[in-house]
């Protein structure tokens, strides 16, 4: 065997496994949503025979256009929040002294290793009508007795950027701590306002942590469906609750399918733009360096 | 420089915010009053009923046996596809990489609803098995990645100086490449574990009858508003939990201590 053959079969074997395993139990998958989409649902829950366009065409339900709308500005709006918190407190942790900077991160990623649902239902049951929260708040004179604090997008968005605050800090946090600060200085010493200097200077210094900050909570927030089913309301679904309706309540497989291939298509155009970004950002990188 | 506070106090805003709900909870599941809104004094009464609760030890079975498979399967594959995407480039590197990466942002509402329907298709029974399957997939990536980062610093030139001093393959890769990677290995499979012992989502999309796990279980209990139980369950999950993450910071603390020695 010629040793370049015996090279490639060696790369082979090692390749081999994740790879078949990815392909069959990932990439298949992901592809037959787009398959099944076109396939016509059966009355016993499962996937009729044949293909038809009525699965699509289904997709105009009157109620549709509002609930994606809401999921976009509503995962939007959570990236946004998420991410001016997000910002200061990187600069926080990475600007303390080293045992502070420890304690700071340890306390930051701990309730991230707790359960999901747990965290969710924490909020509940503090939301809860008879809850704390509301009788605080309550005592403070702040709301009415019949004001309702759970069930509503805003209650939704609360929730999310709870949980998706550590994914913003830690990819930030490894962006601030790389910057290096003497530019700041340096913007100052030649006359530039505090304001100006941050953000002319720290902003874009930061920019591909603001992005994988940016792409760390955007992407999960719009395939949210645990959070608005547990802590929302009608008025707060997202397209991951009418997926799982369609799954488990009406065991209409087709049209959940179809929904998840827009979910697919919507998830897949941040994420090739992160990726131009990316991309771009490398090859601007270069020149950069040889002119200092 | 005189330095702005605002940070500062935003950030330990934001963890109190991180906190506050965590503690609420512990304190209520010692709450005698059920609705949680006022103190109704002490009781151990909501953990006597969670011990008798047949269901959810059998979900807490479950849940081990789907992690523990999951776990062993994807470090396996996790690792292999670290090290070669490491030592190798090309093509079939970047199809490969890509396969590694993209999970990894995708929601978990569609890798359920993707794997159900896959199983659909086939007309693969659900249960214990297709749980298996699915919770090994998305780990796979988690592990590849944490033996990735291991391997960042990995001078893939000694590997070829071991063999050329004639060390057999095998003998290479046990005494110079595993142990150069195997934090990055145990770091990987912690978190396959406890993503596995987590994950409601995809579990839920292709549970089949008699395959509940523990998030399951809780999500069904919130449902039906049990809600001081949940919060007994909940306070010694997070107990756990936080016992295991004080153990490995020690034990990375000491063995930092060691090497710096």
């Amino acid at each position: 065997m010629k040793p370049k053959t015996k090279k490639l079969l060696k790369e082979l074997g090692l390749t081999a496994p994740s790879l078949l395993w990815l392909a069959v139990f990932f990439m298949l998958p992901t592809l037959i949503i787009f398959a099944i989409s076109f396939k016509p649902s059966d009355p016993l829950g499962g996937v009729g025979q044949g293909w038809t366009l009525n699965t699509i065409l289904a997709l105009k339900n009157p109620n549709y256009p509002e609930i994606i709308w809401r999921t976009l500005w509503m995962s939007g709006l959570t990236t946004i929040i998420t991410l001016v918190i997000s910002v200061p407190v990187a600069y926080h942790i990475a600007r303390a002294k080293p045992w502070k900077r420890d304690l700071l991160l340890l306390l930051t990623i701990l309730p991230f290793w707790t359960s999901f649902l747990i965290r969710i239902f924490a909020w509940k049951s503090v939301l809860h009508p008879d809850g704390m929260l509301k009788k605080f708040l309550l005592f403070c004179n702040l709301i009415s007795e019949d004001s309702l604090l759970l069930y509503r997008p805003g209650t939704v968005l609360l929730v999310m950027v709870y949980t998706e605050l550590p994914f913003a800090i830690l990819p930030l946090y490894a962006a601030v701590e790389k910057f290096d600060f003497s530019l700041i200085e340096a913007a100052l010493d030649l006359g530039a306002g505090k304001l100006r200097a941050y953000a002319n200077i720290f902003i874009p210094g930061i920019k591909s942590g603001l992005l994988s900050a940016c792409l760390m909570v955007l992407i999960p927030s719009i395939g949210s469906y645990v959070i608005p089913d547990v802590v929302g309301g009608i008025d707060s679904m997202m397209v991951g609750n009418v997926i799982a309706q369609r799954t488990f309540v009406d065991r209409n497989l087709p049209h959940a399918s179809a929904l998840a291939a827009v979910m697919t298509i919507v998830m897949f155009l941040p994420l090739l733009y992160f990726l131009k970004g990316k991309k771009q950002e490398d090859g601007s990188a270069t020149p950069a360096k040889e002119v200092v | 420089m005189r330095r702005s506070k605002f940070p500062a106090v935003l950030t330990w805003a934001v963890l109190f915010f991180f906190y506050l709900p965590i503690i609420l909870l512990v304190l209520n599941s010692f709450n005698a009053s059920r609705t949680g809104g006022s103190w109704g004094g002490f009781t151990l009464k909501w953990y006597a009923q969670l011990f008798s609760a047949r269901e959810i030890w059998s979900a807490l079975k479950n849940s081990l046996l789907v992690a523990t498979v999951a776990t062993c399967i994807s470090t396996l594959l996790g690792t292999c596809a670290a090290i070669a995407l490491h030592r190798y480039k090309g093509k079939i590197q970047n199809v490969h990489y890509c396969l590694v990466y993209v999970p990894l942002v995708v929601p978990e509402i569609l890798l359920g609803i993707s794997l159900l329907l896959f199983f659909v298709a086939l007309r693969i029974e659900l249960g214990i098995v297709t749980m298996i399957i699915a919770h090994a997939t998305f780990c796979v990536s988690y592990v590849a990645m944490a033996v990735l980062s291991r391997l960042q610093d990995f001078d893939n030139t000694i590997l070829e100086a071991s063999r050329d001093l004639g060390a057999s393959n095998w003998y290479t890769v046990r005494k110079i490449l595993l142990p150069e990677i195997l934090p990055g290995i145990v770091a990987g499979a912690l978190l396959a574990f406890t993503l596995s012992i987590d994950d409601f989502v995809i579990s839920f999309f292709v549970a089949g009858p008699g395959s509940t796990t523990l998030p399951i279980q809780i999500y069904s209990m919130i449902r039906r508003g049990s809600m001081p139980l949940i919060n007994a369950l909940s306070t010694i999950l997070l107990a756990i939990t936080f016992l295991i993450i004080l153990v490995v910071q020690f034990i990375g603390k000491s063995q930092a201590r060691q090497e710096k020695n």
